[in-house]
């Protein structure tokens, strides 16, 4: 009786969630899937440029700060284990991981639908699992097998989802923020008020086509949310070093901004809906999220040379986004700790299976490095090691 | 096909100081010189220690190199010249280069980095529309001379997309400005002093997958390598292999697998790919007859384009066969399929047999 009540509850979940399995009868518990509505108030106020700051106080649920925790959890593990297979050499290339960084993913998910489009830089991973996106396609890519969310050609740099309207994933500094722009201009030509969200962090704040891509967007009203992500190091670069105004907030000029801790999943939640209302109506926006990466900016970073270890030990320890949540869940007694422990037990096991179901997957066909250049046959040939065997039409 | 898969492996002999190998060469050098085992990037950091402290009007610059840079070519420079000559950029290559050609353009050596090759496009426009066109367009009146691009470029075995790419095409389009590709550590000095001195802007690009594995004898004094001039680091007869950067090594293994066959291949090291010497290929050509080039970078529009097109203009009647180009293959520098898209010592050998049996 009980547990169909229980059953009945998880079924009214109207937001889409990455969590795959339901929520196992040990640690279902009726205040912990509870939707209704409650009330947190961010730690932080938000500061305001051009426009009036949100309200402080976000209304949200039980299941939502559950799910954040799991999500972050979630994302949490798959960097650390990312970062152990870049280490034993199965991940090759760039490996640059977003842990820390983790609710701004959550955050931006909790307050907009898969129709809404996001674009990024190539500290995508978390991104892309916040769209959606399944532990193992992230791997696969990660590894550069045919399973791969970009069929193993992308690499770590380039996760797409089409589907869930995520756009990616990009290496070049700043190069996804006018694209990003265009998306938002297609958006306003469909009416269906739809907006895109364009991440770029500190260092690529420096880069002229941010300030392009700022006018054309508010000369022509689109609905574009530019989002900053401040972990406050460009590499190795820190902003007061290479930004005259880190005030990333305030460089739209013209267009309004705000800036948000990044490291509240509930403030970037509200950040994000109060962005995506104003984006509708009024036009672009910047928003900055104060955050920080554990990690160095790449595997071949260690992150030590240019802030020392105490820095890094001191943001985990103060701000912290899975442990924020977790004190909200344990004070408000949405769960207990043993469940917490529970969850992140199972989510490590989620993580686990996925890697060894990724190492199982082929690397893509030969022939695959011919193909998706062009649509149709441009009719050039190209020679393998023996010319009179091995020739590929380009595709 | 695992074996296809597998990492191919490049040697770490650097061409030129190969045993046996008679070395044809225009490099000047005084008297008793004392010589040090160095790496690329050691040598590049020695010859801008040089640069800076000859001249006090040259300056260092670019994306994180006042802690030594991403690959350590800036080593001690910001210690030992201070911040105000050696300084970290925000992350702006249109801004930078500009930045660059304005220093230049009063009188200053402006040596500015852009951290990879990859990321040269933003500043492209600077570079073919200022720096290239300054002393044509005021008739002499101004001029960026002093400006010397640094870029890493080339494969590195995992870079993908956007760590490993060869442009050096794109610019080579351009009058204006100079092309200089090292091969080698001791090279790569005496090249770098060149450019940075040569009174014409140069974008001078660095192979980076020798950074750490080219190790070779340099000598610590100042020297100079002249640009413009190639070098004939093997003699042979059969066929004339034209190269530059750290695709010459692969190709000296080409040469000595093709030697056991009985083909005596010459291999030139271009150097500078803007002015070419086409003197020097010219003079190679006539004597084998054939003629074989090799770069990373897509085989259309490739430089190798036009040393094929200038040699049948000039050798015509002495050719025996095609000119063969063995380069990158038409598409993205691939992520897992670089092995394929290579112009690996295999492909080069195989077209340096089919060319000498046309």
């Amino acid at each position: 009786m009980a547990l169909s009540r229980l059953s009945l509850r998880s079924n009214r979940f109207l937001r889409p969630s990455t969590t795959a399995a339901a929520l196992p009868s040990s640690i279902r518990r009726h205040v912990s899937t509870d939707t209704t509505p409650i009330t947190i108030e961010t730690a932080v106020p938000f500061e305001s440029h051009l426009c009036d700051a949100p309200s402080r106080s976000v209304e949200t649920s039980s299941a939502e700060i559950l799910s954040f925790f799991r999500d972050m959890a979630r994302m949490r593990r798959m960097e650390i284990a990312a970062d152990s297979l870049y280490k034993s050499k199965l991940i090759r290339g760039f490996c640059h991981l977003y842990d820390g960084q983790e609710a701004l993913a959550v955050g931006m998910e909790a307050a907009i639908t898969r129709k809404d489009a996001i674009i990024t830089s190539y500290r995508d991973h978390c991104t892309f699992l916040g769209r959606g996106g399944e532990l193992v396609d992230a791997f696969s890519e990660l590894m550069g097998r045919k399973r791969g969310c970009s069929n193993g050609k992308g690499g770590s740099m380039h996760f797409y989802k089409k589907d869930a309207c995520f756009y990616g994933g990009h290496g070049i500094v700043g190069a996804q923020i006018p694209l990003g722009c265009g998306l938002a201009f297609a958006q306003k030509y469909s009416k269906e008020e739809f907006v895109t969200f364009t991440l770029y962090g500190d260092g690529a704040a420096n880069q002229g086509q941010l300030f392009e891509a700022l006018n054309i967007a508010a000369l022509w009203d689109l609905p574009a949310i530019l989002v900053c992500e401040n972990n406050h190091y460009g590499m190795g670069t820190a902003t007061w070093r290479s930004a005259k105004s880190p005030a990333y907030f305030k460089r739209g000029d013209y267009v309004p901004g705000l800036k948000v801790d990044g490291m509240d999943a509930l403030a970037v939640k509200q950040a994000c809906k109060f962005a995506k209302e104003h984006a509708l109506k009024n036009g672009p926006i910047v928003l900055e999220m104060d955050t920080y990466r554990y990690h160095g900016h790449s595997m071949s970073d260690p992150g030590s040379t240019y802030r020392t270890r105490d820095e890094v030990s001191g943001v985990r320890q103060v701000r912290d986004p899975i442990e924020r949540v977790r004190k909200l869940l344990l004070s408000h007694d949405i769960a207990t700790e043993k469940e917490l422990k529970d969850m992140e037990k199972e989510v490590r096991k989620e993580v686990d299976d996925a890697v060894a179901q990724a190492k199982e997957s082929p690397v893509p066909e030969p022939s695959e490095l011919f193909t998706n250049m062009y649509v149709k046959d441009c009719g050039v040939e190209s020679f393998g090691a023996d010319r009179k065997e091995l020739k590929v039409t380009l595709t | 096909m695992a074996s296809l898969l597998g990492r191919f492996c490049r040697k770490l002999v650097v061409p030129g100081s190969a045993h046996g190998a008679r070395m044809v060469s225009t490099t000047s050098s005084c008297g008793s010189e004392t010589v040090k085992s160095l790496n690329l990037y050691s040598a590049i950091n020695q010859a801008l220690h040089i640069a800076l402290e000859t001249d006090p009007r040259s300056y260092v610059f670019g994306e994180d190199v006042g802690f030594g840079g991403v690959f350590r070519c800036t080593t001690g420079l910001a210690e030992r010249f201070g911040k105000n000559r050696v300084f970290n950029t925000p992350l702006c290559e249109q801004g930078i280069v500009g930045f660059g050609i304005g220093l230049a353009a009063m009188g200053n050596r402006a040596v500015v980095e852009i951290q990879f090759a990859d990321y040269i496009y933003p500043a492209f426009d600077q570079i073919v529309n200022e720096a290239a066109k300054f002393r044509y367009r005021s008739g002499n009146q101004f001029n960026c001379g002093g400006l010397t691009i640094r870029a890493p470029y080339g494969a590195v075995g995992h870079g993908g997309h956007y760590h490993s790419q060869s442009p050096e095409a794109f610019f080579c389009h351009v009058p204006g400005i100079k092309v200089v590709i090292p091969r080698s550590p001791r090279e790569a000095k005496g090249l770098l002093l060149s450019s940075i001195r040569d009174p014409n802007p140069v974008v001078f690009f660095e192979p980076k997958w020798l950074y750490r594995q080219a190790v070779e004898e340099v000598p610590e004094h100042d020297y100079m390598i002249p640009l413009s001039e190639a070098e004939v680091i093997r003699e042979g007869n059969d066929i004339t292999l034209v190269g530059w950067g750290a695709q010459l090594t692969v190709m000296e293994q080409a040469c000595l697998d093709a030697e056991k066959e009985g083909i005596s291949c010459e291999l030139i090291d271009l150097k500078t790919l803007l002015p070419w010497d086409k003197e020097t290929v010219e003079a190679s050509v006539k004597k084998t007859g054939r003629l074989l080039i090799s770069h990373e970078a897509p085989v259309t529009g490739g430089f190798g384009a036009e040393i094929s097109a200038t040699i049948l203009e000039r050798c015509f009647l002495k050719l025996e066969a095609p000119v063969s180009r063995v380069c990158g293959l038409d598409t993205p520098f691939p992520l897992v399929f670089e092995p394929f898209y290579m112009p690996t010592k295999n492909k080069i050998l195989d077209a340096i047999k089919s060319t000498v049996n046309y």
